[in-house]
């Protein structure tokens, strides 16, 4: 079985974004950027099922700039077999990354897909459950346990509102990670070097017959609303007069 | 314009977010439609149509809806939305499971998360774990939207009598079935609507010391226990407590946070929050930044201060 796993070039978890100037677009130049951690774990997810026996190729692919190759090797480095960039200078949303996965699941008949179950970017949550429609196949958000049953099925314990539900899905499926699905590895430096003669396939949305244009208008970004700034209280009895008297909250 | 709200609930009654959903609703206009898909509803139906602004209760049941399954919860939708200008739900772990889905099958752009309305077409959602707002414009002819619940009001109580409505519930897409549902047993509010929330972190030091400091601080305010993700990747507390960008996001009106340092994608989830307290010992920690009133020293000996302090429940 053939697993694709979605990854995204993202900033850097440990770097706070701000709004350009001009409001048109979060400031993102000479800022590190990254794979995404969601992507990082479904990643892991992948490589761990080809090491058990249950995966034959791991096939990592990134829709967006040639900038986007670096997050592939990365993938490569970490364990994935083969990579596939669609390349695309469009600013991507959601349905047009799902519609681009869609026709390259079309092309390499994954038996599973394994998507992080966001981008830490846009905070979308969008893409898998889009691509899962498209194919008409079941999905599982939110895992944070997968079990590949010899039935054809996978079962996904998934978090939910209140606790934990555990579906059984029939495969092919599409799978979302969550936070606690795993805990990704490192790439080795011997991996690194290996990874630069893996394949790396270039297409993009025209080869693949995809319409990506935005279908949402980005009118402008900007800081959220601050918060005041508070103040530090000397004891117990200080806090809990400004509670009941100040803020009244008491 | 007439808009389909879906309604969220537990097949007993609906859930406190749809009040605030239906305040989102309301700010953008038009006649609300509520949709209560699920098996053995009717009650939950009856209680949603006497909400005020309500139009028409649409009612589907059927045995295939009563888990909230993703697959057939969109099909159902989708036979539904073209008679709408707007579909919304909350942005909740189950409107983020099946609204993008929905999404895909009429190809259709989603605005998840909203935080406001500034137009029928254009709303604000945060991006970057809310360190930055996004308004986006909808040129679509259904507008879809998830709704994070904790940034409208509650719709305030009142009288309605909307009529219910029966439509076909659909079929079963057969691609995924329940193995086993385990919820947290809790007497505590629900930690997204709860008035108080008090939520612990790393300082804490042990599940044991989480327990038995904030547990006595949550009686005494009737409020939810929260936790910040390394509290939780610690094993301090289960992951259905932790608030944050990958968590629960929560606006009380008082938050607590003791022993939290204050990492960006904790914050994302509680900034909102009407008075927030921080109690840390270190004083530069940057919940602080965020707090109304912070208070540093030993939090062995301050949460139990605190405690005595307060009025019983």
């Amino acid at each position: 079985m053939k697993v694709l796993v979605p990854v995204k070039r993202v900033l850097d978890y440990n770097i706070k974004a701000r709004p350009k100037a001009d409001g048109s677009s979060v400031e993102l130049s000479g800022l590190k950027m990254s794979m995404n951690p969601f992507d990082e774990i479904a990643l892991e997810a992948a490589i761990r099922l080809k090491e058990a026996g249950q995966a034959a190729e791991v096939l990592a692919v990134s829709c967006g700039t040639q900038a986007s190759q670096e997050t592939l090797r990365t993938a490569l480095a970490l364990g994935a077999d083969r990579a596939l960039l669609v390349e695309s200078t469009i600013d991507l949303q959601p349905l047009a990354v799902a519609k681009l996965l869609h026709a390259v699941a079309l092309r390499e008949s994954p038996g599973l897909v394994l998507c992080g179950k966001q981008a830490i970017d846009d905070d979308a949550n969008q893409t898998g459950q889009m691509l899962a429609a498209l194919l008409g196949w079941a999905q599982a958000t939110f895992a944070s346990r997968l079990e590949l049953k010899d039935s054809g099925e996978a079962w996904v314990t998934r978090e939910i509102d209140g606790g934990l539900e555990t579906l059984a899905v029939r495969l092919p499926a599409v799978i979302t990670a969550d936070l606690r699905l795993n805990e990704p590895r490192f790439a080795t430096l011997p991996n690194i070097m290996k990874a630069k003669k893996k394949p790396l396939e270039t297409l993009t949305p025209e080869m693949l017959q995809v319409e990506v244009q935005p279908r949402l208008t980005l009118l402008r970004v900007s800081e959220p609303p601050e918060r005041a700034g508070g103040i530090k209280v000397a004891d117990v009895a200080e806090l809990v007069d400004r509670l009941k008297h100040q803020s009244k909250v008491l | 314009m007439t808009l389909l709200v879906v309604a969220e609930h537990d097949h007993q009654t609906f859930k406190p977010s749809l009040l605030q959903v239906l305040t989102a609703a309301q700010a953008i206009g038009g006649d609300i439609h509520v949709l209560v898909a699920g098996n053995g509803v009717e009650a939950v139906a009856r209680a949603v149509s006497a909400l005020p602004g309500v139009a028409v209760v649409k009612l589907a049941q059927g045995s295939h809806l009563e888990e909230g399954n993703a697959e057939n919860l969109a099909a159902l939708v989708k036979m539904l939305a073209p008679g709408y200008t707007h579909v919304l739900a909350a942005a909740s772990a189950s409107g983020k499971n099946w609204m993008p889905r929905l999404a895909a099958l009429l190809d259709v752009a989603l605005i998840a998360d909203i935080v406001r309305v500034e137009s029928a077409d254009t709303f604000t959602r945060p991006i970057y774990a809310g360190s930055v707002w996004a308004t986006y414009r909808s040129t679509e002819a259904i507008k879809l939207i998830t709704v994070r619940s904790t940034a409208f009001d509650a719709l305030s109580a009142g009288e309605g009598q909307a009529p219910l409505e029966p439509v076909e519930a659909g079929k079963d897409e057969n691609l995924s079935r329940r193995v086993s549902l385990a919820l947290t047993a809790s007497t505590r509010p629900e930690l997204e609507s709860a008035r108080v929330v008090v939520s612990g972190g790393r300082g804490l030091g042990s599940a044991e010391r989480f327990h038995a400091l904030l547990e006595p601080l949550a009686d005494k305010l009737n409020a939810a226990l929260g936790a910040s993700r390394a509290a939780v990747d610690l094993g301090y507390v289960s992951n259905d407590y932790q608030v944050g960008q990958t968590g629960k996001v929560v606006a009380p009106e008082l938050y607590i946070a003791v022993g939290i340092s204050g990492a960006i994608q904790h914050l994302a989830g509680m900034k909102s929050s009407r008075v927030i307290v921080a109690i840390n010992k270190d004083p530069d920690a940057p919940i602080f930044a965020v707090a109304d009133y912070g208070l540093v020293g030993d939090l062995n000996e301050l949460v139990p201060a605190l405690t005595a302090a307060l009025p019983a429940a």
